[in-house]
């Protein structure tokens, strides 16, 4: 009953956004070339699917391949600023700053930076957009655990690599995966990007941006929900990997 | 009899903002093996300071620290620590949390041998059933004695203790004092306990060290003469009323009250 509702509540919610979305199209009568209705899509996806797969696939491991990275260098620098105040007080300004540049203007740079990279272009986009909540995260999880939680290991003459692994470690993985279903958006984000920006690119921005040259609206329409469920396939990744590592954190319901 | 526990001309400062802060001045104490002692004082003068001395995790401006004829320079294996908040890791079960200690202690033992020990010691404090709980699931009674198990389940010759029945209700406190005698016949150890509650340190200790106001030095030395099984209501014969009597006096002095008694 209570996996029923589970699904039954977001599934009903879903069709009911279709339905509005195709009721709302109805009313006004719009034709194929202003906007597409749900029932343009299947023929699309349909007509399409060997390109769906195929850029889909593209998307899909880019944005990994850029959240793996993030995830490596995020935890390097949150356990550099998490453990050293100093290289806090060196870096916090120097990522702040960095994060509040806009992406988009980073594409062009990146663009001539390394002409042609065009797989190597789009992994470091969505690196670049991605770490910075991860790196945070690490930092605070890691310069907050309370001195008590060191001095149980400490005053046995652990280690610090020991009080690391067993103790700050998992202490820091909620605040981790926090940052994780942050980051994992943001790096989809900065995939699609750089595949609508650049000439000749690959992935389902490509495909997009390929529709919109072509005037195929339903095509548009639908690599826009085939991005939004890859999103969610990605969010709800992350969701289940936090449920396995670091479910104890997760209060019981009342 | 040895004396386990050795601290010889102890000085300490914290180095803060506004200069340095005086904490343990020229303080001595001798605890021979397997004594237990009960350290009060009033709040700030630097008993958690001392407890942090004594396991090594930090070194004297001036003076020695010494346990089993050795100079304590850095933390050892044979200290165990227990503090007012038990500090459970919330990831591991109760079990997990106490064999803790043994992965750092005795990497080698096997995980069978381990986790006897741990259910050794999780059933002297009744709490058998509950091993494969998280901590979030016990109260904070529980927890104590959780944790109490970890601090001792290496078999250390030395456990420090920093009020850790400090916040407890009273029932569960003396529910606790008890097991703590209990696990003391049972598991022979040297023990400093960090206490606010006079009848706490009458009940447990074998002496009771009163320090004085920051800086704190030994103001008082209070030999215990109930006899060793002691129980609650021991703590309400007229010898016990004379010893809290004579606490409570000492600490109005440490306080710096002396002039304003009742
Ligand atoms: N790391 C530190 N840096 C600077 N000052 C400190 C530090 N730790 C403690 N102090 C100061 O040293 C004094 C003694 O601290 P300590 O924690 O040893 O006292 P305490 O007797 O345990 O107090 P309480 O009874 O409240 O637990 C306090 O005034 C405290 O503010
Ligand atoms: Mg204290």
């Amino acid at each position: 009953m209570e996996t029923l509702k589970k699904i039954a509540v977001p599934v009903g919610s879903i069709i009911a956004f279709l339905l509005f979305w195709e009721f709302i199209v109805w009313v006004n009568d719009w034709p194929n070339y202003k906007m597409a209705s749900p029932s343009d899509l299947p023929p699309a996806f349909a007509r399409y699917s060997h390109l769906f797969i195929e850029m889909g696939w593209q998307t899909l491991w880019r944005t990994v391949a850029g959240l793996g990275l993030a995830v490596l260098v995020g935890t390097l620098l949150g356990m550099a600023m998490g453990f050293s105040a100093i290289a806090r007080d060196a870096l916090y300004p120097l990522l702040v700053g960095f994060n509040a540049i806009p992406k988009a203007t980073l594409v062009p740079v990146i663009a001539l930076l390394f002409i042609g990279q065009h797989d190597f272009n789009t992994v470091l986009m969505a690196f670049l957009i991605s770490f910075f909540p991860i790196a945070v995260s690490v930092g605070i999880g890691l310069s907050t655990l309370e001195p008590e939680y060191r001095d149980i290991l400490r005053s046995l003459g652990a280690s610090k690599v020991t009080i690391f692994r067993k103790i700050a470690l998992p202490k820091t993985l909620p605040e981790f995966f926090g940052a994780l279903k942050v980051s994992v958006t943001l790096a989809f984000i900065g995939t699609n990007l750089v595949e609508i920006v650049s000439p000749h690119g690959r992935g389902l921005g490509a495909l997009f941006k390929s529709g919109e040259t072509n005037g195929d609206y339903p095509l548009m329409f639908a690599v826009l929900i085939a991005l939004a469920v890859l999103g969610i396939v990605l969010y709800y990744a992350v969701v289940a990997l936090e449920k396995i590592f670091a479910g104890w954190a997760e209060r019981p319901q009342s | 009899m040895t004396n386990l526990i050795e601290i010889k001309g102890v000085t300490h400062a914290y180095r803060t903002k506004a200069g340095p802060l005086p904490v343990l001045d020229n303080l001595n104490v001798s605890v021979p093996e397997g004594e237990f002692c009960a350290v009060v004082g009033p709040s700030g003068c630097g008993k958690s300071t001392l407890t942090r001395l004594v396991a090594g995790l930090m070194k004297p401006d001036q003076g020695e620290v010494w346990l089993h004829g050795e100079r304590v320079t850095s933390p050892r294996k044979t200290v165990g620590m227990a503090f007012q908040n038990p500090v459970l890791l919330e990831w591991r079960t109760i079990i997990d949390n106490v064999i803790l200690p043994l992965e750092i202690v005795a990497p080698r033992m096997p995980q069978r041998d381990r986790e006897a020990r741990a259910m050794h010691l999780l059933e002297m404090v009744g709490l058998k059933g509950f091993e494969r709980k998280r901590p979030s699931e016990l109260s904070g009674g529980m927890r104590q004695r959780a944790s109490l198990c970890r601090s001792i389940v290496h078999k250390p010759d030395v456990l420090i203790m920093d009020e850790p029945f400090g916040a407890l209700d009273a029932f569960t406190r003396e529910d606790l004092w008890q097991t703590m005698r209990d696990l003391r016949a049972a598991e022979p150890f040297t023990c400093v306990l960090i206490t606010h509650d006079l009848r706490e340190s009458v009940f447990l200790g074998d002496q009771v060290i009163v320090l004085s106001g920051r800086p704190a030095r030994t103001q008082h030395v209070l030999d215990v003469t109930l006899p060793a099984d002691r129980r609650i209501d021991s703590l309400y014969t007229p010898e016990a009323t004379e010893m809290l009597h004579l606490l409570r006096e000492q600490i109005r002095i440490a306080q710096g009250r002396d002039g304003d008694l009742h």
